[in-house]
């Protein structure tokens, strides 16, 4: 699926480019105007943007350690466990692959707090964590488990409670009530969220997705690190 | 009241993290200084595993943007999303949205700058981007940090419950304000 996305992606947009290098839409009409710069841009707009994800990446380090030593003090004094017992019963329905009492279930738990709360870039290092606790009990370790896709889908769609930046921005542009938006917004992520979790559930168990079949542990790529062996 | 109530946890609620997580520590026996460090250290670890899976999404994001490729999309998609009452000016916020936050943040801006924050694109612009989620950015993040390359359903899921968000946030505005 990312496969066939990213190639078309790349396919569409350089296509495109080429075709506004010949050619000018004006008014439904086309003209012939042969230009360089569509190219041009298209190009250095892909330096930027490969310079800024890792730019990006770089300056994750930060708040990710800040996040991950806190998680780590959370995991050894069992507090994560605590955590995850509270709302165990909701958890063992939406996430049935994953042991009740396995630290994952506290990780996940906490990544979609974070992204409910609207912590933004604190969500990304706790839903991180959650993938690699995750990936511990996953069997083909390139392939993305239900669990997986599970926590994926309620992470991208989870209910917004605040959206702080939103409405600093319409603040910002002078709006007589800029926090009006925060009850649409709690009722169409409360959908979208159940929308994820529904389709999820349904897709998994289509064949087209099916999970492999066990038997390959031992011949995991070669690149495979297990990085939450600690806390076995 | 309740939006008072919303925007005091929401400041609360890293510092009392940062305060009980550590505290709670403590008091179970931990030595928390050595503890969060060594959980800090795999922080690193992470962000480098992270940047080849972002380099692959974000060239393909910027190759299908400064194209003209999501101008296009949008217009051959402008019939179809007039039928459920969205004007076609929304249009590419809800295209950018899934492949770019800082994208979908440039448009929502210029959205709230040109119509106003309380026109009807304004503010279905504003619960629209509050509505969905970059999902191809956690996407990349997410399963790039795991190593997964394989991510099955996970796509067709995650983009679902974005257009659920999206229709229901024109659906929402057309009702609550309209």
């Amino acid at each position: 699926m990312i496969n066939v996305i990213w190639l078309a992606m790349i396919l569409i947009g350089v296509t495109i480019a080429s075709a506004d290098c010949l050619l000018d839409f004006v008014d439904g009409s086309i003209l012939w105007s042969p230009t360089m710069e569509p190219l041009v841009n298209l190009t250095s707009g892909v330096f930027d943007s490969v310079k800024f994800a890792v730019t990006l990446a770089i300056g994750l380090v930060g708040i990710m350690s800040l996040w991950l030593g806190l998680m780590k003090i959370a995991e050894k004094s069992g507090l994560i466990n605590i955590v995850a017992k509270a709302v165990k019963p909701v958890m063992i329905r939406l996430f049935p692959e994953v042991p009740p009492d396995h630290p994952a279930m506290g990780s996940i738990v906490m990544a979609i707090a974070a992204s409910v709360l609207g912590l933004g870039n604190s969500a990304t290092p706790l839903g991180l964590k959650a993938m690699q606790e995750l990936q511990t009990l996953n069997k083909v370790k390139d392939t993305a488990s239900n669990a997986m896709c599970m926590l994926m889908a309620m992470s991208t769609s989870s209910v917004t409670l605040i959206p702080a930046t939103i409405i600093g921005i319409r603040a910002a542009a002078n709006s007589t009530n800029a926090s009006e938006i925060i009850a649409p917004v709690i009722l169409a992520t409360g959908i979208s969220t159940t929308v994820a979790i529904i389709m999820t559930k349904i897709l998994e168990k289509l064949p087209r997705f099916r999970y492999p079949d066990t038997g390959e542990e031992s011949s995991l790529p070669e690149n495979q690190q297990n990085p939450s062996q600690e806390n076995a | 009241m309740f939006e008072t109530i919303l925007n005091v946890i929401s400041a609360l609620a890293i510092p009392l993290i940062i305060v009980l997580i550590p505290l709670y520590g403590y008091r179970k026996g931990l030595k928390v200084y050595e503890v969060f460090t060594v959980g800090a250290k795999e922080g690193f670890d992470v962000a480098l595993r992270i940047i080849p899976y972002l380099v692959a999404i974000f060239a393909a994001i910027s190759i299908f943007r400064t194209s003209g490729a999501m101008q296009v999309l949008s217009w051959i998609m402008s019939p179809l999303t007039s039928l459920i009452g969205m004007p076609g000016d929304v249009l590419p916020l809800a295209f950018m949205r899934p492949l770019s936050g800082s994208g979908a943040l440039g448009i929502l801006s210029e959205l709230v700058k040109t119509h106003g924050p309380d026109s009807t694109i304004g503010r279905m612009a504003s619960i629209m981007m509050g509505s969905t989620e970059t999902t191809f950015y956690v996407l990349a993040v997410y399963f790039g940090s795991v190593s997964v390359t394989n991510s099955r359903h996970a796509v067709p899921a995650a983009l679902t419950a974005d257009l659920a968000g999206i229709i229901s946030a024109v659906v929402l505005t057309n009702v609550i304000f309209g």
